[in-house]
């Protein structure tokens, strides 16, 4: 018989109690879980974006185009390996409520900027050479049950029209960060049906995408762009891919920030719960503790009883949070993949479940433990008579 | 023939208790004595002071001044942690309400003590069902409290108090909670224990008939020791 084996008979004395505090710990944790994964998810581009890629775009903004002329004259710049370039097509498939992002990128550049973006080598064979043809994420596809060699028509809304487009790749990501929800087309047929319809807006990209030969050559790279086209019709602005990313979501901070506190108000709601049941515990066991003070225990014991069972109540509330975070999840990003393509439970997620039940198990015995260990034990023993 | 000291010394002790701003006495100038192997009765009036003599003789509360010798050892001077340490090897503890841990088997509540000794598994075990024998319990040692009378669980307790094989027992009303015959079983067990395993014990009581099985009765008055009223000779 050990003191182990005593705080897990005494988490059990009062079943209703403990079973219902676990299962408050449990949701507290799941709901802890999915809104730090909410956030992540809203952070999933700039985690994905590498050090070691620029983003040029318009310095008024993002609706404004670039000259295509200007790929030739960013590849001159010191430090510059690979100018890709393409725009925000935002087609719409359908109906407007089957939103999915869809790009028109130059192909070849685009493939070789991206390696995370894995797409069999005659697949990409097949994309470059179908002028027609466009590239979708493993997610999109299961989504929509398209097949390779299925013909796709996108509704233009910023290029008027029905666009129409063949399957030719099915690309994955290299890890969990990558959105696989992603549609790409290639550059020359909008270029080209451009020219032909609205001549003045073809040859103009929505954006540049730079690969520099290494992090540490960002900086002076992207200085050197804006610098070259300063004083032109379109000056430019660029930065790198994460800053460009942080933009977009630096849009919605406040409703990050909104979910943050809301995901540590679950937290501080929940070590009531437990403050509450550690402390009705301890109290109806004063004359435990006073009796086991008496037999010679010391301090340090009361005290790991009142932790230890504080602790098992909230560890095991936690596991169990955890092991249902993960279906949850899967589930949530399922039926939000529209808006959160990359929906993944982290590591830090599950780092910050176990550190905030470790808080919440440790906060809430601090107070009972402290009543319990600095009870008299002629006090203590009086309180059952 | 050689005499020998007494197990328990208590000399000029003084208590009082603090509420608000008055100060209460509660034990005056005790003077106490008990043998080896002596069964001393503690009588008196409610608030007469005999559980707080008990306490102090246990090492569970301090005195204001005053020196309380057990078994050559001023407990007066401990600190917290020394006292708690020589409760654990010196005292065995007898209480009204038994104080059983009610998640424990009776097995479990008498090695509750051992557990702060070195000994190991299969010595803590030997030593329980020791215990437990002794009280006649060795067939109930895997029921929990709750599934003992109020007579078994007092035997379970007085196994736990006599499991570590302390130098004196302190019995605090252990007949209070008990119906007449089951009290005489208890008392007639502590009697065993004084004459067979030659205990010491000292008991509070407000029972004149657990009383009359005590060698020594003394009675408190208001914190005052009266003259001791011995029943028989040891």
């Amino acid at each position: 018989m050990h003191i182990l084996k005593l705080v897990f008979k005494n988490s059990f004395r009062h079943k209703l109690r403990t079973y219902l505090t676990i299962l408050g710990i449990t949701i507290a944790i799941l709901a802890f879980g999915l809104l730090r994964t909410v956030i992540d998810a809203w952070y999933a581009g700039v985690n994905a974006s590498s050090a070691a890629r620029l983003v040029t775009r318009n310095s008024i903004s993002l609706v404004f185009p670039l000259p295509l002329s200007y790929k030739d004259k960013i590849r001159q710049i010191p430090g510059v390996k690979i100018v890709s370039y393409g725009s925000w097509f935002g087609g719409v498939y359908i109906d407007e409520k089957n939103f999915f992002p869809n790009f028109v990128v130059d192909s070849i550049s685009y493939l070789e900027l991206y390696p995370e973006i894995v797409l069999p080598a005659d697949q990409q064979k097949a994309f470059v050479r179908d002028r027609k043809g466009f590239v979708a994420g493993r997610k999109l596809i299961a989504k929509y049950g398209w097949k390779i060699g299925d013909t796709v028509i996108l509704k233009g809304t910023i290029f008027p029209g029905d666009w129409e487009f063949v399957l030719r790749g099915i690309y994955r990501g290299r890890d969990k960060t990558v959105d696989e929800t992603q549609f790409f087309f290639n550059w020359d047929y909008l270029n080209e049906s451009l020219k032909k319809t609205t001549p003045a807006r073809a040859d103009h990209v929505g954006f540049y995408m730079i690969g520099v030969t290494s992090p540490s050559a960002a900086a002076d790279a992207a200085a050197a762009i804006d610098k070259t086209f300063k004083n032109s019709l379109a000056e430019t602005l660029t930065e790198t891919e994460k800053a460009f990313q942080m933009g977009f979501v630096s849009m919605s901070e406040a409703i990050v920030i909104a979910i943050q506190l809301v995901s540590f108000v679950v937290i501080i709601i929940i070590l009531a719960v437990v403050a509450n049941t550690m402390a009705m515990t301890a109290r109806e066991r004063f004359v435990e503790y006073a009796v086991f003070k008496t037999l010679g225990f010391g301090k340090w014991h009361i005290a790991a009883l009142i932790f230890g069972e504080s602790l098992f109540i909230t560890m095991t509330g936690c596991a169990l949070g955890i092991v249902l975070t993960f279906p949850s999840a899967k589930a949530f990003g399922n039926e939000m993949s529209t808006f959160f393509p990359v929906f993944n439970v982290s590591t830090e997620t599950i780092y910050l479940d176990i550190a905030a039940s470790i808080i919440v198990g440790t906060a809430a015995a601090i107070i009972p433990t402290w009543r319990a260990i600095n009870i008299r034990i002629a006090e203590g023993l009086r309180r059952i008579g | 023939m050689e005499i020998k000291p007494p197990i328990v010394e208590i000399k000029n002790l003084f208590k009082s208790y603090r509420r608000g701003n008055q100060i209460l006495p509660v034990l005056q100038d005790i003077n106490l004595d008990i043998a080896d192997g002596e069964f001393l009765a503690l009588m008196g009036p409610s608030g007469s002071g005999k559980s707080t003599l008990l306490n102090l003789i246990a090492g569970i509360d301090k005195a204001d001044s005053g020196s309380v010798t057990v078994g050559g050892i001023d407990i007066t001077n401990l600190s917290e942690t020394e006292l708690a340490q020589w409760r654990s090897n010196s005292i065995g503890f007898i209480f009204q309400f038994y104080n059983l841990i009610p998640v424990l088997t009776a097995f479990e509540n008498v090695e509750l003590p051992l557990l702060l000794t070195g000994l190991t598994k299969k010595q803590r075990k030997d030593h329980a069902e020791a215990a437990l024998y002794i009280v006649n319990l060795s067939d109930r040692m895997d029921h929990y409290p709750g599934q003992l009378s109020g007579g078994e669980q007092q035997r379970v307790a007085i196994a736990r108090a006599i499991v570590t094989d302390p130098l004196i027992l302190v019995a605090d009303e252990p007949t209070g909670d008990l119906d007449r015959v089951t009290a005489k079983e208890i008392l007639e067990l502590m009697e065993r224990l004084v004459h067979e395993l030659g205990k010491t014990i000292i008991m509070v009581t407000h029972d004149p008939r657990a009383a009359e099985k005590a060698h020594i009765i003394r009675h408190l008055d208001k914190g005052v020791l009266n003259d001791a009223h011995t029943k028989t000779g040891i």
